[in-house]
C-alpha cells in the first residue's frame, strides 16, 4: 500500500492540463515591478534609487531582519521609480519598478548550462551563499531558506524531506522541473544535505506523476542517500506536517516546527534554486510558473523573471479568454484571486489559473447542518465549523484554545462543506486576530 | 390518619423554624454592604447597556461613578447632559457638560465616484473582506459596504443605502461607538453634533498620495492642502496626504468646502448657498452642494420622522 498521511484530506479533481507542456522561457517584458516583500518575515530594504542602472542579479533590496531575504534585479535596465503596486496580496505594496534595457548579467553569475556536480563550498559558506542569493521556499509559503538550514541549538536534523508532491490541482511547475532539471535538483539536494550535515534525504512524489518518479529513480543511483518515495494522491500532502507524516511517519507537535522531529522540508523548486545559487552564483531571479485553466488555449509552464506582470504570462499562454471570470495566483485550493492583472510574478507565484465565468463564482451559503464533514476533511484534526463560529462571534480566546493557529489554510474544509460555508475566510480572520493578540502578549 | 397529618405539620414547622433562625444569623454575618446610591444612579441611566461609556453595562458604570471622587470625565452618551446632570445632583458631585456627539461616515465612495474593479463573493463581513484585499474598488481605505456597522448597532441608528453602498447614520445615533470598533477600516468617527446639527468634515480617509487616491476615487482627499490654507481658524491639519478638520476648532464657516478640488469636504444640514453669478468658481460650488444635498436626503427624512 502506498504511503500517505492519516487524518483528513480531500481529493479534488486533478486537472493537470499542462503536465505535458515543456518549460518555455518567457520573453523579457518591457518593465518589471519587483516587490520588496516577497517572503514571510520583514520586508527587504530598498538599496537603489530612481535612474540607477542595474544588471541582472544586482541586489536592489537587502534583507530587513533575520527572517527576511535579499531581493535582486531580474533584468538589466534603469530604475524608473519606487512605488506601490498591487501584488498577489490584494493590496498595494512597495516595489522597485525597472525599465528593461538589453539583458546584461552581473559578471559573477555563471550563465552556462553545464551541470556542475562538485560541491566545493563548506557548510557555513553554503548557508551564507543561500542567504546572499535571496533563496526562499518556492512551494508557496516563501520562508527564507537560510533560516531553515540553521538548525537551532539543542535540535538535530536527521532527515531532509524534499517536497515533490505538488498536491494542488492544475499546477505542474514542480512536475516539469523534476522531469527536465533532475540532475540539477539532485545536486541541490546534496548541497542542502551538506548544509544540514546529514546523509539521508527523501523525495516525496504523488503517484499521479509516474514519469517523474521513474526519471528520478533512474538518476538517483548517482546521488547516494536520496530516496524516492511514491505517495498516494491526497490533498494537502504538500503541507510540511502532512509530508513528514506520510514519508517518515512522525507527527510534528502543535505549534512546533518540523525540526522538533528531526525533519527539514524543502520544495523541489527550492532545491533547484539552491543549486543555482551555490554552483552558479545565480540569485533567485526567475521561477517556473504554470499558466493554466480549462478555457486557456495553451496551458504552459513558463520560466519567468520575477516582477513580470501576470498579463504577459497569460499572453504567452494564448491570451485571456473572453469568458474569464477570475484569475487566481497560485493553485485553486490555496491561491488567491488577483484584483489587477498587472500584478507582478513574485518568488511565491507557483501558478496563474484562469477560471471561466461559469466556474468562477461561489455558491450562496446556507446554515451549518452539523454534518461534521469539515472535521473529517481537516488534515490538522481541527474543528473548522467551530473555529468559524468563534471568529464570527469574535471569541478569540476560545479560538486560540481550540488551536486555530494550527490551521494550515489548505481549504479542505471549505471545499468539502455541503452548505458552501466560507469556513476558511473566517478562520483566516480568526488567525490574523489571534496572532495579533499573541504578538502583543509577547511584548 | 389524622396523627400522620399532625406529625407531618409539626416536623415541618420545626424544621422551618430552625432553618429560619440559621438563615437569619448567616444573613447577618455575611451581609454585603452595597451603596444604595448605585441603585439610585442605575435607575437614572437609560439601561441601554451599550458600553458607550466604556464600562460593561449601566450597572458597572453606576458603580464606577459612585466610587469616583470626580465624575467630570464620565459621560453617558445615550442619556446625554440631562441624565448626567441628574446623576451629578443625586451624587452631589461636580459635572462638566459635554458637547453631544454623533457618528459620521468618512467615505463618499459611491459607485459613481469609485469604480468597482472586482466583485467580492466571500463571506458578507467587512472584516473578512478587509483581511482579504482592497475590496471591490481600488481604494484600500474606503467603505467595504458589507455592513458590519449596521449589525452591531443596538439603536437601529445606521443603515446601508442600497444605491450608494455606504452606511447612513440616522439622527437617533447616541454615539456609543459600537460601529467605530466594528469597522475594520476606521472610516467612522465621532464628532460633535454642532450648532443646529451642522457639521463639516473631510469625507475621506485615503492616506495615499494624490494621484493613486484620485485614480481610485474621484472624491478622495488628495492632500493638496488648499483647505488648510483657507481655514481662518487653523482647524485643519494635513498629515499623511490626508486633511483633518478639528471639530473643536471648526467654527462652521464653510470656507473650506468650495476650495476643495475633489469635493471631499462635506457639509451637513446647512441652508443652500446663495448663488454668486459673478465668480466662475461659484458655479462649481452650486453643483457641489447638490450632490451633498442628495446625500443628506435620507437624513432629512429621518428628521421629519423622528
Amino acid at each position: 500500500m502506498l504511503k500517505t498521511f492519516k487524518i483528513g484530506g480531500v481529493h479534488p479533481e486533478e486537472n493537470k492540463l499542462s503536465a505535458g507542456a515543456a518549460i518555455e522561457q518567457l520573453p523579457l517584458p518591457d518593465t518589471v515591478s519587483i516587490p520588496v516583500a516577497q517572503h514571510i518575515g520583514a520586508p527587504a530594504k530598498v538599496l537603489v534609487k530612481r535612474n540607477d542602472k542595474v544588471k541582472v542579479g544586482t541586489i536592489i533590496a537587502e534583507s530587513g531582519g533575520f527572517v527576511s531575504a535579499n531581493i535582486h534585479s531580474s533584468v538589466s535596465g534603469v530604475v524608473q521609480k519606487i512605488d506601490n503596486v498591487y501584488d498577489a496580496s490584494g493590496y498595494r505594496r512597495q516595489a522597485v519598478i525597472i525599465k528593461v534595457e538589453g539583458d546584461e548579467w552581473e559578471e559573477s553569475i555563471d550563465q552556462s548550462t553545464d551541470v556542475k556536480k562538485e560541491i566545493t563550498l563548506s557548510q557555513k559558506e553554503i548557508i551564507d551563499q543561500v542567504n546572499a542569493m535571496g533563496v526562499v521556499g518556492l512551494g508557496g509559503a516563501t520562508f527564507p531558506t537560510h533560516v531553515k538550514l540553521m538548525v537551532p541549538d539543542g535540535k538535530k536534523a536527521e532527515v531532509l524531506l524534499i517536497n515533490g508532491v505538488e498536491c494542488e490541482p492544475y499546477l505542474t511547475a514542480d512536475h516539469r522541473l523534476m522531469l527536465e532539471k533532475g540532475h540539477e535538483m539532485m545536486i541541490g539536494i546534496r548541497i542542502l544535505m551538506k548544509a544540514l550535515g546529514i546523509v539521508k534525504a527523501a523525495i516525496g512524489i504523488e503517484n499521479n506523476k509516474p514519469d517523474a518518479i521513474k526519471t528520478l529513480q533512474k538518476i538517483s543511483v548517482e546521488y547516494p542517500g536520496i530516496d524516492i518515495v511514491s505517495l498516494k494522491v491526497k490533498y494537502p500532502q504538500g503541507g510540511e506536517k502532512q509530508l513528514i507524516k506520510a514519508v517518515i511517519n512522525r507527527e510534528v507537535p502543535s505549534g512546533k516546527l518540523p525540526i522538533e522531529v528531526g525533519a527539514v522540508v524543502q520544495n523541489v523548486g527550492t532545491a533547484f534554486a539552491v543549486y543555482e545559487a551555490v554552483q552558479k552564483s545565480k540569485p533567485l531571479i526567475e521561477r517556473i510558473v504554470t499558466v493554466t485553466g480549462k478555457s486557456v488555449s495553451k496551458p504552459s509552464n513558463l520560466l519567468v523573471r520575477i516582477g513580470t506582470p501576470v498579463s504577459k504570462l497569460i499572453e504567452a499562454a494564448g491570451g485571456l479568454p473572453d469568458d474569464t471570470g477570475k484569475v487566481v495566483s497560485g493553485g485553486p485550493m490555496m491561491g488567491k484571486a488577483l484584483n489587477d492583472l498587472e500584478a507582478p510574478v513574485t518568488k511565491g507565484t507557483s501558478g496563474v489559473l484562469i477560471f471561466a465565468d461559469k466556474e468562477a463564482h461561489r455558491k450562496a451559503y446556507d446554515a451549518c447542518i452539523r454534518c461534521g464533514k469539515c472535521i473529517t476533511a481537516c488534515p490538522m484534526g481541527l474543528e473548522p465549523f467551530l473555529l468559524m463560529s468563534y471568529a464570527e462571534q469574535q471569541m478569540w480566546k476560545e479560538a486560540e484554545d481550540d488551536k486555530i493557529m494550527d490551521c494550515i489554510e489548505c481549504g479542505s474544509c471549505s471545499f468539502t462543506c455541503p452548505s458552501y460555508r466560507p469556513l476558511l475566510d473566517y478562520i483566516r480572520l480568526g488567525k490574523s486576530n489571534v496572532s495579533q493578540i499573541i504578538r502583543s502578549r509577547k511584548q | 390518619m389524622s396523627e400522620i397529618i399532625i406529625y407531618t405539620v409539626i416536623t415541618l414547622s420545626a424544621l422551618g423554624a430552625v432553618a429560619a433562625v440559621v438563615l437569619f444569623f448567616i444573613a447577618k454575618k455575611f451581609k454585603v454592604y452595597e451603596d444604595p446610591r448605585i441603585d439610585q444612579v442605575e435607575e437614572l441611566l437609560p439601561a441601554a447597556n451599550c458600553g458607550g461609556c466604556g464600562f460593561p453595562g449601566c450597572r458597572a458604570f453606576a458603580e464606577a461613578m459612585v466610587k469616583a471622587d470626580d465624575i467630570s470625565e464620565f459621560n453617558c452618551p445615550v442619556g446625554g447632559n440631562d441624565t448626567m446632570a441628574a446623576i451629578a445632583t443625586a451624587l452631589g458631585k461636580e459635572l462638566q457638560e459635554k458637547e453631544p456627539q454623533i457618528a459620521v461616515i468618512r467615505c463618499n465612495g459611491t459607485p459613481e465616484h469609485r469604480k468597482r474593479t472586482t466583485k467580492y463573493e466571500g463571506a458578507s463581513s467587512c472584516s473578512v473582506a478587509h483581511n482579504l484585499y482592497t475590496g471591490e474598488t481600488n481604494c484600500a481605505y474606503g467603505c467595504l459596504s458589507e455592513g458590519d456597522c449596521v449589525v452591531v448597532c443596538d439603536f437601529d441608528a445606521i443603515y446601508m443605502d442600497e444605491a450608494t453602498g455606504l452606511p447612513v447614520v440616522k439622527d437617533n445615533c447616541v454615539a456609543c461607538g459600537a460601529c467605530i470598533t466594528a469597522c475594520p477600516r476606521n472610516i467612522i468617527e465621532l464628532r460633535n453634533r454642532g450648532k443646529k446639527e451642522r457639521r463639516i468634515f473631510i469625507s475621506c480617509i485615503n492616506k495615499d498620495k494624490g494621484a493613486p487616491a484620485k485614480k481610485a476615487c474621484s472624491v478622495a482627499c488628495i492632500g493638496c492642502g488648499k483647505c488648510v490654507k483657507e481655514c481662518p481658524f487653523d482647524a485643519i491639519t494635513l498629515e499623511n496626504n490626508l486633511a483633518y478638520i478639528d471639530y473643536e476648532k471648526c467654527k462652521l464657516c464653510r470656507k473650506c468646502v468650495p476650495v476643495c478640488p475633489t469635493n471631499a469636504i462635506h457639509e451637513l444640514n446647512f441652508p443652500p448657498r446663495k448663488a454668486k453669478p459673478a465668480a466662475p468658481k461659484a458655479e462649481k460650488e452650486t453643483t457641489a452642494p447638490k450632490a451633498d444635498a442628495a446625500d443628506n436626503k435620507p437624513k432629512q427624512d429621518n428628521n421629519s420622522t423622528n
